[in-house]
């Protein structure tokens, strides 16, 4: 009997020669992710750090990214501790205030890696599934717990299999399949599995794929991860990572196997306050939006930013409404502004935003007032996310926001040019 | 005793708001925002040995721990659930508070009924009907049983 992409990677680093789903192994993640929830995670463990130390300085990966700059004097004193603490332990990965949002950076500094175990402190982890990675989001307190002992206890889950048949049709993209398959498989449909794509993924590009995995988390998988193939090794070797792809052999088990039809699929969006409140954007045409965001680790990269400018290039943002776009790292934004679709997108009147998590988690800078309604790239749109409980969040693809921004309503993106 | 019931799909956001996360982290600075979305006077009314009654993919959404730290602190005995979202269930193990996964005893629930739970059997009584659940593998036990996973690691280092 076969493997799965989960079963073959924790067996591995477990150190046994085969696991099986329910089993619990003891493993040491290659790395730990943390963010600006690193100041509350040491503060849990201060006379544990000053007598034992950390367990290894190569492990943990910090990025600031949440609330970036500092907002008040609350979110800087956790900065100014969180640089104390690298500087005193030589954590060697760490990431200052303008780098990015902490996934994207993980991914693009080639610090996950195909075939790694990387836990962290966030939920939406699990996008290095893109580059084949077993990823996944943790409590602050576990991840203060392999800070000092560098290792973790994990339940060997069950797998779902998703095949991607045919192909996106124009103006559709990763964020539209994977609000599809949210809707169809409802946001607890891979509760405690690992989710694996197979099929036709060769013209998703790593962006696509980071789209999807990102969003594995609102349908509460464990993980979501796409093979090891030339797109996921180009991709690597630029960044100059080696790598030991895995995946599932032909006859691994699954707890379910579903199939889509990506030709079929359409400019989508999730209405509120659940992810899985899957509806078209043609069901919905000329519904007002006051705000549009488009940034964030599901979709803040340069190929959504020129997504975006391709549609408002010598367009002006609507009166009704107004544009905020957030990339999603300094690299990613650097390739936007030496080809021009930064331009584009100030000279249509977006407001751009510095690198990192931006308005979508509500702390800080886009927040709405009472009744406001958002359009966004994000993955979540509960009440209350972006940081008030009387607003609503629809979520979408950078397409649909970009062309929605022109008119101030719900615009399908193959109504304009694309 | 009294038993809050709320229902499906509530996430991390309803539970303690986000744009609370970096400025609130200890039990005192959680707790009045406990719920703050989802039912505003429940951190002032809700008394020590209360419990949850909840449907399905209860704590979906952030890793966000503060909602655990809130319950746990204000002394929830249990949540009993018709399922749980999988950060949640994880981080509850890590602050020893107790979850059953039980959508039987959730579904028989009546307004008034005494629900006791006996998590030695793995019984839960909900008015007259007594239901199962699995109980938790033993080495997760040991976490719990600990007091939650810093203080199972703590022992541990000192161990070594």
């Amino acid at each position: 009997m076969g493997y799965t992409f989960v079963e073959k990677v924790l067996a591995r680093k477990a150190g046994k020669k085969e696991v099986m789903p329910g089993q619990i192994v003891t493993v040491r993640p290659d790395h730990l992710l943390t963010h600006d929830n690193t100041a509350a995670i040491i503060g849990k463990i201060g006379p544990e750090l000053d007598r034992y130390g950390i367990a290894d300085p190569e492990v943990p990966v910090i990025v600031l990214d949440h609330v970036i700059p500092a907002s008040n004097e609350k979110t800087a004193t956790n900065h100014m501790r969180i640089r104390e603490f690298v500087e005193r332990f030589g954590v060697k990965n760490f990431f200052d205030v303008g780098e990015g949002v902490c996934h994207q950076v993980l991914v693009e500094k080639g610090l996950a890696l195909p075939g790694q175990v990387i836990v962290g402190s966030d939920s939406h982890t699990c996008s290095y599934g893109a580059v084949n990675t077993f990823s996944t989001g943790i409590d602050r307190t576990e991840a203060a717990s392999i800070l000092l002992t560098g290792e973790t206890w994990l339940k060997v889950p069950q797998t779902v299999k998703i095949t991607l048949e045919g192909h996106l049709g124009k103006g559709v993209s990763a964020k539209d399949l994977i609000l599809t398959i949210i809707g169809s498989l409802t946001a607890s449909g891979a509760s405690y599995k690992c989710v694996e794509f197979h099929g036709n993924i060769e013209r998703l590009t790593i962006g696509s794929r980071f789209t999807i995995s990102n969003m594995g988390v609102e349908m509460d998988s464990k993980g979501a991860v796409f093979p090891f193939d030339n797109v996921t090794e180009r991709y690597l070797k630029a960044a100059g990572a080696e790598s030991e792809p895995v995946w599932a052999d032909d006859d691994a088990k699954y707890h379910s196997e579903h199939v889509f039809e990506m030709g079929e699929m359409e400019p989508s969006i999730a209405t509120p306050h659940k992810v899985d409140n899957h509806r078209t954007v043609r069901e919905l045409l000329g519904l007002p939006f006051h705000q549009c965001f488009i940034g964030t680790c599901t979709n803040g990269r340069y190929e959504d930013l020129k997504t975006a400018a391709t549609i408002l290039k010598g367009e002006r943002v609507s009166k009704r409404t107004r544009l905020l776009v957030c990339p999603a790292s300094r690299s990613e934004l650097l390739k936007a502004e030496s080809d021009g679709t930064l331009n584009i997108l100030l000279e249509a009147g977006a407001v751009v935003l510095p690198p990192g998590c931006g308005p979508c988690l509500g702390a800080h800078q886009g927040v709405m007032a009472p009744g406001e309604r958002t359009l966004s790239t994000a993955n979540r749109n509960f009440k209350g996310r972006m940081g008030c409980k009387d607003a609503e969040i629809y979520l979408a693809s950078p397409a649909t926001v970009a062309a929605t921004a022109i008119y101030g309503v719900l615009t399908d993106p193959r109504e304009v040019k694309i | 005793m009294k038993v809050w019931r709320y229902g499906d799909s509530i996430n991390t956001d309803m539970l303690f708001p986000g744009k609370y996360t970096y400025t609130c982290s200890t039990p005192e600075e959680v707790i009045p925002h406990l719920l703050e979305d989802l039912d505003p006077t429940f951190h002032e009314e809700v008394k020590e040995g209360d419990m949850l009654l909840v449907g399905d993919n209860f704590g979906c959404g952030s890793s966000r721990e503060q909602p655990v730290l809130g319950l746990k602190a204000v002394g929830i005995e249990a949540i009993i659930g018709r399922s749980f979202a999988r950060i949640f269930y994880r981080a509850a193990i890590n602050q020893g508070l107790i979850l059953i996964e039980c959508p039987e005893a959730v579904d028989a629930y009546e307004p008034k009924d005494e629900v006791e739970l006996d998590l030695e059997k793995g019984k839960v009584r909900v008015g007259d009907k007594e239901f199962s659940f699995p109980k938790l593998p033993p080495q997760i036990l040991k976490i719990r049983d600990a007091g939650g996973l810093l203080e199972y690691a703590r022992m541990k280092l000192n161990e070594r």
